[in-house]
């Protein structure tokens, strides 16, 4: 259990901020008013979940001290 | 009973064994892992969406952003590092216990009601900040947004919100904070990457990655805040903190002083990268939208435009997880200056405060200012502190004088503390001093007229009994 609920808070993590460091990335390569393949509605949905996704995990595994 | 149920008794049980009036033993101390978490945690906070943009409104440029925060940060460090830690390892008293050795029970007392209120005033910024975050969830125009240039609450609609978060923020509180606590400790690394995650986004909407070029501000813009401001502002926004020796509550149950590096955690995540992202939001707005800095934009509109609904809920959860622990606070601070009054009826009485001061934007909108005013009334305290620690025995001065003549209201603890207060509101108010300047010299000051009114008072004892 502690595994898989490690697993999803790091992919959470990953959803959190891969998805903007790609909008970003490809909107600068793209140059000034290019559109980037990856949108950015698609970024906050993807964001959005991660968030759900996060808070379900980080309690069964990370420590409170 | 799961791993949550399980960690909620051990905080429970934690909390009720806070060693409040003893020396903590050695049993509970704990590793420099229960700091750095914290730390970060604590100074990632709603409040750090509201400083950002608030340097930009200053016209603060490039390398003061990105160099002079970087030093003001590292001398907060260093303070916490050196003289909170260190002291509060060899003394592993609260500042409330210490303070009642040197200052008695009754300017204790005195000291929780400016603690209290300026508490209040603190949440009420937060709840100010996690407020602007409900808008995006009505059709535009439902609920006006306050401005940089608030002073007032801007209509019936940010009253309820603010009274609704308040509330909800008041009522977790009376429960104690323990499950909000925990919520903050899971919430700081997703929190954290929300701040960077904005930053990427303006970043790539703005098309180019020139971070430097995007903080100078633009010619013409008025600058109300140099680097040495910026310096002074990064050190001191938590001098109550730090100088002041609030942390010794926190930093008692450390093995050992290095605890106090963990304090970089907060410094150069929350008050470095996560400012310097805020900022950029406004930055955006002000290029794109052609939004006047000195107006400046909400919170919840910049997020919620750059990130969506993940945004809003850390604007929400990181506004809630810093102000549920102040309002606790607070009520503990009025519960201990007001006899007879209950837990419950202390937390109501810091809640409602803190929603009134939640609904006038004013706080929030001057929170630059606010910090400053806010360690120049707490830090002097730290300074007797300093002085009773390290110095005593090398001036001749009595060690906890209150304990060991059994005063319960030391004059010289307040003469020293308010006559530096009084001169530093003085300057701020009539002089026009940025607030940030004041919290040092003001502890410095009251350092050295603490020894000298010890030793005037020592004198007058030995006259008065020959």
């Amino acid at each position: 259990m502690k595994a898989a609920a490690t697993s999803v808070g790091l992919l959470a993590l990953a959803g959190t901020i891969v998805p903007p460091a790609v909008f970003m990335l490809q909107s600068i390569s793209g140059g000034p008013g290019s559109t980037p393949a990856l949108s950015l509605d698609v970024v906050k949905t993807v964001m959005f979940l991660s968030t759900i996704a996060w808070f379900v995990a980080a309690p069964f595994w990370m420590k409170v001290e | 009973m799961s791993s949550l149920e399980r960690d909620i008794e051990e905080l429970e049980e934690a909390a009720s064994s806070e060693y409040e009036r003893q020396r903590v033993p050695a049993k509970a101390l704990k590793g420099p892992s229960a700091f750095w978490g914290m730390y970060a945690g604590e100074h990632t906070a709603g409040t750090e969406f509201m400083i950002g943009p608030l340097f930009v409104k200053w016209g603060a440029d490039a390398f003061s952003l990105i160099v002079g925060l970087l030093i003001g940060n590292l001398l907060a460090v260093l303070t916490w590092r050196y003289l909170t830690a260190t002291i509060a390892c060899e003394q592993r008293l609260t500042l409330y216990y210490k303070m009642e050795k040197i200052a008695g029970r009754g300017l204790v007392t005195l000291y929780n009601l400016a603690n209290g209120l300026l508490f209040c005033f603190l949440a009420g910024s937060m709840i100010t900040v996690s407020a602007t975050a409900v808008g995006p969830f009505f059709p535009p125009g439902t609920i006006e947004m306050p401005t940089f240039q608030s002073t007032m609450p801007t209509g019936p609609a940010w009253i309820i919100s603010c009274i609704v978060i308040g509330v909800a923020m008041t009522l977790v509180a009376l429960k104690g904070y323990g499950v909000v606590a925990q919520v903050g400790h899971y919430a700081a690394p997703w929190m954290f990457l929300v701040f960077v995650a904005c930053a990427l986004v303006t970043l790539g909407r703005l098309g180019t990655a020139d971070v430097w070029a995007l903080l100078t501000p633009a010619e013409g813009t008025p600058k109300t805040i140099s680097f040495l401001g910026i310096v002074f502002f990064s050190w001191f926004c938590n001098a109550a903190m730090h100088i002041g020796m609030a942390d010794l509550s926190v930093l008692r149950f450390a093995r050992k002083p290095s605890a106090g590096w963990a304090s970089a955690s907060g410094m150069f995540l929350g008050h470095y990268v996560a400012w310097i992202c805020a900022a950029l939001l406004l930055i955006y707005w002000v290029r794109q939208h052609g939004v006047d800095p000195q107006v400046g934009k909400d919170p919840g509109t910049m997020v919620n435009d750059a990130v969506g609904w993940a945004g809003l809920i850390c604007v929400i959860i990181a506004g809630w997880t810093t102000a549920n622990p102040t309002i606790y606070r607070a009520g503990l601070a009025f519960q201990g200056m007001i006899p007879g009054i209950s837990r419950t009826g202390a937390t109501l009485l810091a809640g409602g405060l803190c929603i009134a001061a939640g609904i006038f934007p004013a706080f929030a909108m001057n929170l630059l200012d606010f910090v400053g005013i806010y360690g120049t009334i707490l830090a002097p305290i730290g300074g007797i502190i300093v002085v009773d620690h390290f110095l005593a025995d090398a001036v001749g001065i009595p060690r906890d004088p209150a304990e060991r003549s059994g005063s319960a209201f030391n004059m010289v603890v307040l003469v020293a503390w308010l006559v530096p207060v009084a001169v530093a509101m003085w300057l701020y108010k009539t002089q026009g001093v940025f607030a940030s300047y004041l919290p040092l010299p003001c502890a410095i000051a009251c350092g050295l007229l603490y020894i000298v009114l010890s030793k005037m008072a020592a004198r007058d004892a030995i006259a008065v009994r020959a």
